[in-house]
């Protein structure tokens, strides 16, 4: 009990480890998750930590780890999860398995290497068959020509010559990426002036990159020319180009030769590029079972050896000195894990736990459970209550539902919301084990309780405002009757309904009378209705705010500050704002329209507004005839009473603490020197020498008067800061719970809008074709309903009801300066480092 | 894997869609079968009939013709459930064979 009521009391301990049982203990605590270490050589640089050595080995072999999982994923193979995640590796484990990943990278590092060899031998030898079979047709015609030319010249006389000059006649084939064959064409062209004669034909199927798998296009090509100088210029143009050059044999019987060679080695390169594959995948295969459980433990381990990092040498290098913050409640927990982990070493000498006093403030813990957890986040994002100050979250789980249904009161709407939320925490096992990256959803599944809670209580409010999908509900027969004949009722367009024939006394069950939904003056009156309903909602809500900060003071022993402070604030907040609230319910009892006094009849009952303006500005109004200008006797002079005792709150806030501080100070002067001589980081030792009462009382001093220290001015500008914030802020305040008027009738205008305009359209027909288009209409209208009405109105009244509570409620007692409790646990380690991934 | 005509978003969507549709339409359908008076205003009625006998007459059959249209409509939306239900069993039993 009193888990949620205020954050968890904390010790500072001391842990005493043997250096051969720090392993095991550390990796005991990171187990249990319930002490967050300190660090102790701040000012040392994490090169020069002890364990420096230790943690680049675990950087290592996480890199090692990373390349395997990058090869493993490039290959498609599916790594298993891991059902019982694995505890951290014992000293002798971690040799084994460092060898092991040495192992198996270099077995990757190598298949790949020799993959990536033969995949290159694969490219060349498939580009000769290429160039082989596509130059074919190149030589083919120009031998053609050539025996043309030769059957010309051996008629000619000039044969000879021209043998001479055609046995020069060379060329070059080879292979070029396609995208540079332009350039390429271009270029040799310019270096040649033209005498180069290039013939070229496109590869029909993309080639794949020995290093990285991706697909390339690539073209052949044969460049003829004549001259030895030109060769040399081109084979220079071929290598700027990175175009592989093949040999070609010029006659066509070499090269069909050539080419049965290459296809026969071909087969037998791809019979042993599949082996190879095969031989990786199943290399693979049996690394991935491991993989994940390898990472957790590596993992594991680096966070071991960064904790022990953090801790100390003892002067004797006898044993490791750790400070850390514990919740008291975890101590056993604590004491267990650290004999466990001396235990586990076989350790003769125990570890121990020592807690030692401090002045410092410690961290903020909260214990939750899944259903408190959202509503711990709410608060903790405003700011982290300070240390055992009043935690807000216990009562937003009620409150925070409730102001966000005012504003979102649709029985239909909240029906979808708790429909979905109640999906979310049946499904809550399954759905928190698929991990989705998708931060929305993320965020949806995080607040399950909080969505179905609000859902709950919207579908309550709605049921009180009587509208689903904005039409109302007769259920318990609405208490309302038509008093007029039919020969009125045609003849009028319009008419009144007055309460005195038309009303039977009696109200509606509950919510409000569905006759309303009918009515042209609707809104008028929900309007009032409404306003008023904020008001006092925020009345009480902040009075509450209020109180809780008795609760603070009396706990942080600043007992004066109930009288100096919280009395004259509550008194203000009551005598002005609850009063208001008094008459809006003393006008809904005192005037009726069956009323038998004149005075109280329903044209005589005053607005509570102007009553309330004119009690501020000591003005008045003259009633009309028959009325009184006030609800009950003497109501003036109770007024005035009231507003005077206000004002006098007012000097009592701004000047009642910082006049008291004043005093105790001077009073406590002759006493103060003693006092802080014990305030030293070692408390235990002076206990013996100093009187045990003031030792008592000085840690709790220092705590909670932090103002005590400040001069005079100082604590007088903080008061009159807060005594003006606060005296502004109860108008201002109570005004922005309006709100949850302004928001309410938003949404119910909005759904009423979107049910005419939309789902009216297929509602108004005479025949059977407004079946079709009712189809049509419903479907826009569920989407708009869902997208608009549900999801965008029901963010801005989360919003707005986030504000409420972090503005209007806490700031009437919540500090939040504290920090929050980080316990070293390898749970949140490992699911910090997977968000990240 | 003819058949497969939407994803599985959209046939999740309109599986959810459609048993909305069903419950409101055919709730919707009985209420204007009892005459429900919230859903008066949404009658198609002529605004200048005065005579009260043919008004009552018009109001009936409005209230009849749109009970039939709901439900009709709600039927629509039992078709609708039958193929995006259909749809989201073939693409879960696709996505399990692959």
């Amino acid at each position: 009990m009193g888990a949620m009521f205020r954050s968890e009391e904390m010790a500072l301990c001391q842990l005493f480890i043997q250096p051969e049982a720090a392993y095991t203990s550390v990796s005991e605590l990171g187990e249990a998750g319930s002490v967050q270490f300190r660090d102790l050589n701040p000012d040392v640089n994490a090169f020069q930590r002890k364990f420096v050595n230790e943690v680049r080995r675990c950087d290592e072999m996480e890199r090692k780890l990373r390349y395997i999982e990058a090869e493993v994923h490039k290959d498609g193979v599916h790594v298993p999860q891991v059902k019982e995640p694995p505890r951290a590796p014992n000293p002798r484990e971690i040799i084994d398995l460092e060898a092991h990943l040495e192992k198996t990278e270099n077995e990757i590092l190598e298949l790949s290497h020799n993959a990536v060899n033969l995949k290159q031998n694969y490219l060349e030898l498939t580009e000769l068959r290429h160039v082989l079979e596509k130059t074919e047709a190149f030589f083919l015609a120009q031998e053609e020509i050539g025996m043309d030319s030769l059957t010309k010249s051996l008629i000619s006389d000039e044969a000879g010559q021209q043998q001479a000059t055609r046995g020069r006649l060379g060329f070059v084939a080879g292979v070029v990426q396609r995208e540079r064959v332009p350039a390429f064409e271009r270029m040799l062209w310019r270096i040649s002036r033209g005498n180069v004669f290039l013939r070229r034909t496109d590869l029909d199927k993309p080639l794949e990159d020995p290093a990285t798998g991706n697909e390339i296009y690539k073209t052949v090509f044969v460049a003829f020319f004549q001259g030895e100088q030109l060769k040399s210029r081109i084979k220079k143009v071929c290598a700027g180009f990175h175009a592989s050059l093949y040999p070609c044999p010029p006659s066509n019987s070499e090269r069909q030769d050539m080419v049965k060679g290459v296809r026969t080695r071909l087969e037998d390169l791809n019979m042993v590029l599949n082996q190879t594959r095969d031989h990786r995948q199943r290399v693979l295969v049996s690394v991935a079972k491991e993989l994940a459980s390898w990472s957790i433990m590596v993992r594991k381990m680096k966070a071991i050896y960064h904790t022990l990092n953090l801790f100390n040498m003892d002067v004797t290098k006898k044993c490791l000195i750790g400070e850390c913050w514990v919740p008291t409640a975890d101590l056993p927990n604590v004491q267990k894990a650290l004999v466990d982990g001396s235990n586990a070493c076989g350790s003769s000498i125990p570890s121990f736990l020592n807690c030692i006093e401090t002045d410092e403030e410690p961290p903020t813990f909260n214990r939750t459970n899944k259903f408190t957890h959202g509503f711990q986040n709410l608060i903790d994002a405003y700011g982290v209550a300070s240390y055992r100050e009043c935690n807000p979250a216990l009562y937003t789980i009620i409150t925070f539902p409730f102001l966000f249904a005012v504003m979102f009161g649709d029985l239909g709407h909240g029906m979808i919301m708790a429909l979905f939320g109640g999906w979310m925490v049946v499904k809550e096992v399954s759905l928190a084990a698929k991990k989705s990256n998708n931060e929305i959803w993320n965020i949806f599944f995080a607040g399950r309780y909080i969505i179905l809670l609000m859902g709950c209580f919207s579908m309550y409010t709605g049921l009180v405002y009587n509208d689903i999908f904005s039409k109302s509900m007769n259920i318990f027969g609405s208490t309302w009757f038509v008093p007029y004949d039919n020969a009125t009722l045609t003849s009028n367009a319009a008419m009144t309904l007055d309460p005195k024939d038309a009303f039977i006394n009696v109200p509606y069950f509950i919510g409000i009378d569905p006759i309303w939904q009918t009515a042209d003056n609707k809104i008028i009156f929900l309007n009032s209705y409404k306003m008023k309903l904020s008001i006092i909602f925020g009345v009480i809500h902040m009075i509450f705010g209020v109180c809780m900060s008795v609760v603070n003071y009396n706990f942080f022993k600043r007992r004066y500050s109930i009288f100096l402070e919280f009395i004259p604030q509550i008194v203000f907040l009551c005598l002005l704002f609850l009063y208001m609230v008094f008459m809006m319910f003393y006008k809904w009892v005192a005037y009726s329209v069956f009323s038998e006094e004149e005075a109280f009849t329903q044209g005589c009952a005053p607005s509570v507004l102007i009553l309330f303006i004119n009690m501020m500005l000591y003005s008045s109004t003259t009633p009309e005839g028959g009325c009184k200008e006030f609800m009950f006797e003497s109501q003036g002079t109770i007024q005035t009473v009231f507003l005077l005792i206000a004002l006098c709150c007012i000097p009592i806030m701004l000047l009642g603490k910082p006049l008291y501080l004043l005093s105790a100070s001077k009073k406590s002067k002759h006493v103060k020197p003693e006092n802080s001589n014990g305030n030293v980081n070692q408390g235990i030792e002076m206990q013996d020498q100093t009187d045990i009462s003031e030792v008592e009382q000085k840690p709790q001093a220092a705590a909670s008067h932090s103002h005590e220290d400040e001069p005079f001015s100082e604590i007088m500008i903080h008061q009159a800061i807060h005594t003006i914030e606060y005296v502004l802020s109860t108008i201002s305040h109570t005004a922005s719970y309006l709100r949850l008027w302004a928001l309410s009738l938003a949404h119910a205008e909005l759904s009423e809008v979107l049910w005419n305009m939309v789902l009216k359209f297929g509602l108004q027909d005479h025949g059977y074709v407004g079946a079709v288009k009712l189809y049509v209409a419903f479907c826009f209208w569920a989407l708009f309903t869902l997208a608009i009405l549900v999801m965008m109105e029901g963010l801005s009244a989360f919003l707005h009801t986030l504000r409420l509570h972090w503005v209007e409620f806490m700031s009437k007692f919540y500090s939040g300066l504290g920090y929050i409790f980080q316990p070293f646990c390898f749970k949140t380690i490992l699911e910090q480092e997977d968000r990240d991934d | 894997m003819v058949f497969v005509l939407c994803g599985p978003k959209l046939s999740l969507c309109g599986l959810i869609l459609s048993v909305w549709g069903i419950i409101q339409l055919t709730l919707m359908g009985v209420f204007y079968y009892i005459r429900a008076v919230a859903l008066l205003e949404d009658l198609p009625l002529d605004p200048n009939v005065h005579e009260l006998d043919l008004f009552i007459g018009e109001v009936e059959s409005g209230y009849t013709q749109n009970a039939h249209n709901c439900w009709i409509a709600a039927l629509l939306y039992v078709i609708t459930l039958v193929i995006s239900g259909h749809q989201f069993w073939m693409n879960n039993r696709s996505s399990v064979s692959m």
